[in-house]
């Protein structure tokens, strides 16, 4: 399978990738490992004119202790994370999930950045930085901003970045190494996860979330407030598929996804309560 | 959109031979191995970035060729299956025979190319490191049990012979 023809751009910049962008408009997509996109070109979902390859601006590839939280670049890529030992010392939820992320080869070249920014909810990482309360730093031609992570997944494959806007820098708060377990479920090894369960403790108090149990990454709001309240991890996990809205699809039926979260979500919790 | 797509000019080695070709940007990598450097090792399995029959080494780490663009490998340095020993048989390749780590051959190639980066990065791997790092490539003669062996067999060899 050969993507739709495209114009092919090389930005050597940031400014370039955004200025570029600007110029392009809404035709054009970004292209940084391409695990995600060239898959959905390959098959025609996504058929952009142009793709402006961000791939080679290394300058976007570290984890760097920022003091209060770790900066991460938008185009670090998975295999980076998942033997990054500042990020393990720092922030090891971050670093076990990405290490199960797709496969060695997709680990290879796929990127934070363009995980998060293409917006999929059947991805593992956009719902760890959803339960950390991550921060996304977002450039355009006009400027830099700063987009929450609860504010940031509008639906699916969107997100809130603007269509002149790049992904540049991905801020976590530093959560140390304890206290956090995923929960996978899916038919083949290396595939999207079918539902995926996050359970990791912040400050004392267990954040829950959700992939692919709704056109976006999910809090699992009624867990960690039952939780909160007291209840037993076997007894929150039942409150896990309230407000979710997951799809029918060849892998799994939306009532069977909602079994699939409970289930999940209940041995992700009592994996981190043992 | 525009008739006619501007060619993008890219210059790779390949199995140690670099060569300049302009492509049609949306040219994937393993199209442009196959078809215009004529390795045909590399296989089109899926050719949807789950089988990995089509993985080769892209500055020296696995990676799936029908889901790269050639465009984005332009300055890297590729090993296929035909570069891999240097003189006669990469150890993994040995590893392959002697354990007959294959059935109908098909996803061999890929598994060889996969073995070698999981190796470069997991010296000393566990029976279960094998499994978990071959995870990405799919023997659809479900023959993996000599598979893993031979990737173990490889891994002691090159401890032995570096």
């Amino acid at each position: 399978m050969i993507p739709a023809a495209f114009d092919y751009v090389r930005a050597d910049s940031i400014d370039a990738a955004t200025t570029a962008l600007a110029e392009y408009g809404e035709d054009a997509k970004l292209l940084a490992g391409g695990m995600s996109l060239l898959p959905l070109m390959k098959l025609r979902l996504a058929v952009p004119s142009v793709l402006i390859d961000v791939g080679r601006l290394t300058d976007l590839t570290y984890v760097k202790d920022a003091g209060d939280h770790l900066a991460i670049g938008a185009l670090t890529r998975h295999r980076y994370l998942e033997t990054s030992t500042v990020l393990a010392e720092q922030c090891g939820v971050l670093r076990a999930v990405a290490a199960e992320v797709g496969d060695n080869q997709v680990r290879h070249r796929g990127t934070l950045g363009g995980s998060v920014a293409h917006g999929d909810p059947a991805s593992d990482l956009p719902a760890v930085l959803l339960a950390l309360d991550a921060t996304f730093v977002a450039r355009s031609p006009n400027g830099e901003r700063t987009i929450k992570s609860r504010d940031f997944f509008v639906g699916f494959l969107e997100t809130a970045l603007n269509p002149d806007e790049m992904l540049t820098e991905i801020r976590v708060p530093k959560v140390g190494h304890t206290g956090y377990a995923y929960e996978k479920f899916n038919r083949r090894a290396q595939d999207w996860a079918i539902v995926g369960a996050l359970a990791t403790v912040v400050d004392g108090a267990t954040r829950v979330s959700l992939v692919n149990m709704g056109t976006t990454p999910l809090r699992a709001t009624a867990v960690e407030k039952a939780l909160a309240e007291g209840a037993a991890p076997s007894a929150a996990a039942e409150f896990a598929a309230e407000s979710t809205d997951p799809s029918s699809d060849v892998t799994a039926t939306a009532e069977y996804r909602k079994h699939l979260a409970r289930v999940l979500v209940r041995r992700a919790l009592e994996r981190v309560a043992a | 959109m525009s008739g006619m797509i501007p060619a993008v000019l890219i210059s790779m080695a390949v199995n140690g031979s670099t060569q300049a070709h302009e492509v049609e940007p949306r040219t994937l990598l393993v199209q442009f191995l196959r078809d215009v450097w004529g390795l045909t090792g590399t296989k089109v399995g899926c050719d949807t970035s789950s089988c990995g029959a089509c993985t080769v080494l892209v500055d020296s780490e696995s990676v799936k060729s029908c889901t790269m663009l050639a465009a984005q490998a332009d300055g890297a340095s590729i090993t296929t299956i035909e570069g891999l020993g240097d003189a006669g048989w990469h150890p993994v390749q040995n590893a392959f025979h002697t354990e007959h780590g294959l059935q109908c051959g098909f996803c061999t190639a890929g598994m060889v190319m996969a073995a070698v980066s999981f190796l470069a990065e997991n010296p000393d791997p566990t029976e279960r490191d094998v499994r978990l790092g071959l995870e990405g490539n799919l023997c659809r003669c479900t023959g993996y049990h000599n598979i893993v062996k031979a990737v173990l067999k490889a891994a002691e060899s090159m401890k032995v012979t570096p």
